[in-house]
């Protein structure tokens, strides 16, 4: 039997989350790889939406897996009835965005059947004997690790957001199949309650052009005005990384990050930033980068176009002073 | 409230890397070592709960002698006492190591473990989840705030773009703390006076009957990520440096 490999879709109150259609490109493009076949599995209840627009995709299965348990997320539930998909449909792979709520099932899940899943996944590939080798970040970005899964399937993995492009699926005509899992209401420890947001945004960072953003390196919030003089000299939105919000020393509007805003400026300026993950993949999207740290080998520069090395406390006032001159 | 807080030791944040020669992790000789941030903003959150529930704060930390320093702060920022699982070699996967701090936590029976959203070395994010399993408890992961609720607990997690939410869980229950939510405190003078006379038990994999086991995932190697933009880097003096990021900006990506 040639192997499958699951994706694992995503969604709430009836709306994809967007990543799933990287994994679900992930489980193709694999497929390919090891001559096998992709499928893709949706969780929920009253779904039929969602089941028919994945049964639009080029899978041998899209399973429509419904139960009154699943309609909002529990770790419980979501582990129970995905356990049980996969001992009926017996992957070699399953893949998952690498979201929040994966995170917060998913290494559940792996545990009860003993494995470890592999999380925030940049890169997979096979190596010798269809051998599944995955790509992870170490150290916060500073570093790279391939780690190679032993042992029978299923193996598990998130996959971190722009690792495999959505635009690339494949679309097709796939058969339906409804999955109806068994899950007692008494086996569900966790009772969510309603969604709600804090206060409306009053910065839409979303809109800038340029945004200078502000990290760690500015060492303490008497410096941030230094920044924001060269935000005004730019003409750019003074933004930051989580740590600066959290510290309050800029309010958690102008957070950008995973937790805080996506952007994508014609210009963004990165300052004293490391670039954690967590921070990239609210950036990355910018078609200039420049970064300015004292440590070359900062995350933050595989990112950037241009990059200066060096003290930010002697660098912002001589690059203010530059761009006053060239405006 | 018996509470335990599961703390990892990293390498200090500016800490420059090396590999090491077995090209399979870093070499450690030279670092520095302190508490991984995230599991700092578990140790304040169980040190609240504390303060205002009454109870108690246990430490457990696994990892080689080193991490007595780690778990010397935890006692002297207000743990009442510790345990060390003696593990000279830190695994490279979740599993491994998070069966070790369920195998002593199983014999502590606290109410409540909180754990920090991830390690700042391999980040897996997971060791508070695969607790929750292996101990067969509740677990919320990303939580802000936690307040009793009835026989159990209420938490405010944190979900994607900015939304939130509640969620109820019975006792004992597992919670993955979010980072930054909270003022860590620092050790006062006393607090360290104090610390020295605070509990420390040691136990080894094999006083907690664990053994080794295949783990299902194998770290190969360990390398420095390649570019994957060509990036122009500036690295004279500031003025110097300045001026041709200005240029840059001006004439090749034309966005001043």
């Amino acid at each position: 039997m040639s192997p499958t490999i699951l994706a694992a879709m995503e969604q709430r109150d009836g709306v994809w989350n967007r990543m799933s259609f990287e994994t679900l490109a992930a489980a193709q493009q694999l497929a390919r790889e090891l001559a096998g076949t992709a499928s893709a599995a949706v969780l929920g209840s009253g779904i039929e939406n969602l089941s028919n627009e994945l049964a639009g995709y080029q899978l041998a299965r899209a399973y429509a897996v419904e139960h009154e348990q699943l309609a909002v997320y529990t770790p419980d539930a979501y582990t129970l009835a995905l356990g049980q998909l996969i001992a009926q449909v017996k992957p070699a792979i399953v893949l998952f965005p690498h979201t929040y709520q994966v995170r917060d099932f998913m290494p559940k899940l792996a545990t009860t059947l003993g494995k470890v899943a592999l999380s925030d996944i940049i890169a997979l590939r096979f190596a010798e004997n269809n051998q599944l080798v995955a790509v992870r970040q170490l150290f916060q970005g500073k570093m790279n690790a391939d780690l190679r899964f032993t042992g029978d399937s299923p193996h598990f993995a998130s996959l971190q957001a722009g690792a495999y492009r959505a635009d690339h699926v494949a679309t097709g005509s796939t058969p339906l199949e409804k999955f109806n899992p068994a899950i007692e209401a008494s086996q569900v420890r966790t009772r969510p309650l309603e969604l709600f947001r804090a206060a409306e945004r009053a910065v839409d960072l979303t809109a800038a052009e340029i945004i200078v953003s502000v990290g760690r390196g500015i060492r303490e919030a008497d410096n941030i005005p230094m920044v924001e003089k060269l935000a005004e000299v730019l003409g750019a939105e003074l933004a930051a990384s989580r740590p600066i919000c959290d510290a309050g020393w800029l309010p958690m509007e102008r957070q950008v990050g995973s937790s805080g805003q996506t952007v994508a400026p014609k210009l963004y300026l990165a300052v004293g930033i490391s670039g954690a993950i967590q921070h990239l993949v609210g950036m990355k999207g910018s078609r200039t980068v420049v970064a300015i740290n004292k440590d070359p080998n900062a995350p933050i520069f595989e990112v950037a176009d241009y990059g200066i090395v060096g003290d930010l406390f002697q660098v912002i006032p001589e690059l203010t002073e530059a761009i006053k001159k060239a405006k | 409230m018996k509470i335990v807080v599961a703390i990892k030791q990293v390498p200090a944040r500016d800490s420059q890397l090396r590999i090491a020669a077995s090209g399979q992790w870093i070499e450690e000789a030279d670092l520095a070592w302190e508490i991984n941030e995230p599991d700092a903003y578990a140790l304040e959150a169980g040190l609240r709960l504390k303060e205002k529930q009454g109870g108690e704060v246990v430490a457990l930390c696994a990892g080689p002698e080193r991490v007595s320093s780690t778990i010397r702060e935890a006692l002297a920022k207000g743990a009442d006492r510790a345990i060390h699982i003696e593990d000279p070699l830190a695994s490279a996967e979740p599993l491994s190591t998070a069966r070790l701090l369920a195998a002593a936590l199983a014999a502590e029976k606290p109410d409540l473990v909180l754990t920090g959203l991830q390690s700042d070395d391999l980040g897996f994010g997971q060791t508070g989840v695969i607790l929750a399993e292996l101990l067969g408890v509740a677990h919320a992961t990303i939580v802000m705030e936690v307040e009793p609720s009835g026989a159990g607990i209420r938490v405010k997690r944190e979900l994607e773009d900015g939304w939130f939410q509640h969620v109820e869980m019975p006792l004992p229950a597992v919670l993955a703390i979010q980072s930054g939510i909270s003022k860590l405190r620092y050790a006062t003078l006393m607090g360290i006076k104090k610390a020295k006379n605070k509990e420390v038990r040691r136990l080894s994999a094999a006083d907690l009957a664990v053994s080794a086991g295949s783990p299902s995932v194998v770290l190969e190697r360990v390398y420095l990520p390649e570019r994957s933009k060509h990036t122009q880097l500036f690295d004279g003096p500031p003025k110097e440096a300045a001026a041709q990021l200005v240029e840059k900006l001006k004439f090749e990506a034309r966005v001043l």
